[in-house]
């Protein structure tokens, strides 16, 4: 008996959506956009992060030793930083791979490189690049560097610089924005988000208001609750399916479209590249989101009449 | 079978629909209601469906107060009354066939007794070949006799016709008078509501008159009145 009940439901539902093709398909068109800000705030939303990502990894402080800092003395600071918690990554530059650095860096400058050769010798003292977990952490982490700047062992100063002194505005500056736009971004996709489902949602609402008299005959025959709202539920995950479906089509064009004029934008990221690695996920994605919300409108629509 | 109690019916703009209605209904009766528009037949056939709630008074359907039932019992119990109604009220997308099967599927009725039983009652309205006709392919003589297949399909205890021939011209009526009297002959009770004289005086079954909302004439072997 369950079993039959299922199946004439799911079957009156394949019917329904065929023969009721005109509002399926107004239903179908609205939700397909709902899916496309869907879809549109998550990859926004990841675009975002990553370029934050790329922002922040751009930034980092910079340890100047002093030249005649011992070898040990620095690796030992380096350690010690490494073990802090808000450290990402540290690099440690000899002195020798400055200097080799330096020369490439300014290779076509003759002036410059016959310069460093009258001196005769390295000028240059080693350095330590240190990343943070987050931008935020860099005072911490100056402020450490400053209570290390004496050696260990023969309480000669080792650190010549730290550069974090001079790009603190800046750092800071970057910090709040970086913070203040994802906050921003949220709330912006959440009233986008809540705004296509209100719409969604009365569309479907205004295609089962026309049924409201089949509503009212079916349950005059005797039909169950369950009997009446059955094929509609099933319409509108049918109409979730499909718009899916469209979404993900549409999505092909529109990010090739956009990742020729935002890759210079977003350091890096190519929004048609993501799209195309990431098409299993983004289409679950879409997938779930349309039949959860064809279900639950349809779901709630019939309530109110199925009261008869 | 029936009995309706002391039944009143008085709406938000207080007009009142019904008025102290008692009424007793015996099985395989063939009864009609008559009167002018507005007289209340319809809010009593609706009070019997428990379309609307009685402000006063109880609706009883074989000793049990209907509008007690719960959901579930509620659904069991419509399934023991067939409806027609004036504007046929016909599921659109459905074509004549699944019209009638909707109502044994809602019963729960397995798929080799539809597959029996519709053409049998399309047949027995003399619709068999129209039976893949969606209703706007029908005219209102067939869609009323649709509705009629599909009000008995369930081999109900009782037929309520609501105006059943009000739309339909008399060669059509004619024919829908005669179905439900033979549907009376098989032993199943009707409920008729109209203001045509012809259909009751056809019929001369029981009649009831009513106006304003009350009974004005309960006659046992009545004819139009008014």
């Amino acid at each position: 008996m369950f079993w039959t009940t299922n199946k004439r439901i799911i079957k009156a539902g394949f019917v329904g959506f065929w023969r009721n093709g005109f509002v399926s398909l107004s239903s179908i068109v609205v939700m397909t956009v709902t899916l496309l800000v869907i879809v549109a705030s998550l990859l926004f939303s990841i675009i975002f992060s990553a370029t934050l990502n790329q922002i922040k990894n751009q930034v980092d402080i910079t340890v100047y030793f002093v030249t005649t800092a011992s070898t040990s003395d620095m690796l030992a600071l380096q350690k010690s930083v490494d073990a802090l918690p808000e450290v990402a990554t540290t690099t440690f530059i000899s002195a020798d791979q400055a200097l080799a650095n330096f020369k490439q860096r300014h290779a076509t400058d003759e002036l410059t490189l016959q310069a460093l050769d009258e001196i005769n010798g390295n000028p240059l003292g080693a350095e330590l690049n240190i990343k943070a977990k987050d931008p935020s952490q860099y005072a911490d982490i100056a402020a450490y560097l400053q209570s290390q700047s004496v050696s260990p062992t023969n309480g000669l100063p080792i650190i010549d610089t730290v550069n974090y002194n001079q790009n603190q505005a800046a750092i800071t500056k970057l910090t709040a924005i970086i913070d203040g736009s994802r906050r921003f971004a949220l709330i912006l996709i959440g009233i986008m988000v809540a705004i296509s489902l209100i719409i969604t949602y009365n569309t479907i609402r205004l295609a089962i208001h026309a049924s409201r008299e089949e509503i009212a005959v079916e349950r005059l025959v005797g039909a169950s609750s369950r009997f009446v709202r059955g094929p509609f539920v099933i319409v509108g995950i049918m109409c979730g399916i499909v718009s899916a479906i469209l979404a993900a089509v549409i999505l092909y064009p529109a990010t090739y479209y956009l990742a020729q004029t935002t890759t210079t934008f977003f350091i890096g990221f190519n929004i048609f590249n993501y799209y195309l690695a990431n098409f299993g996920q983004i289409f679950l994605v879409l997938l779930a989101s349309g039949i959860i919300i064809g279900a639950i409108s349809s779901w709630l629509a019939v309530r109110r009449y199925l009261k008869v | 079978m029936i009995y309706f109690d002391n039944v009143s019916k008085q709406y938000a703009d207080n007009s009142i629909a019904l008025d102290s209605i008692t009424l007793a209904v015996d099985p395989q009766e063939f009864v009609s209601i008559v009167g002018h528009s507005g007289a209340g037949k319809t809010t009593l056939i609706k009070m019997l469906l428990a379309e609307e709630r009685p402000t006063d008074g109880r609706v009883y359907f074989q000793s049990v107060d209907i509008h007690d039932l719960r959901r579930n019992e509620m659904n069991l119990y419509r399934r023991k009354i067939g409806v027609v109604f004036q504007d046929f009220r016909l599921l659109p997308y459905k074509t004549a066939f699944e019209n009638i099967s909707f109502a044994m599927e809602a019963a729960g009725r397995s798929d080799a007794e539809i597959k029996s039983d519709v053409p049998h009652v399309l047949d027995l309205v003399d619709l068999g070949e129209k039976m893949w006709n969606f209703p706007h392919q029908l005219s209102g003589g067939e869609k009323q006799r649709v509705a009629i297949a599909r009000a008995i399909v369930n081999q109900p205890d009782v037929l309520i016709a609501d105006e059943p021939t009000g739309n339909l011209d008399p060669v059509n009526t004619y024919d829908i008078v005669q179905i439900l009297k033979k549907i009376n002959d098989l032993g199943t009770t009707v409920l008729l509501t109209t203001h045509n004289r012809g259909v009751i005086d056809s019929i001369g079954g029981r009649v009831i008159s009513m106006e304003a909302g009350r009974i004005i004439r309960d006659d046992r072997n009545g004819r139009y009145v008014f």
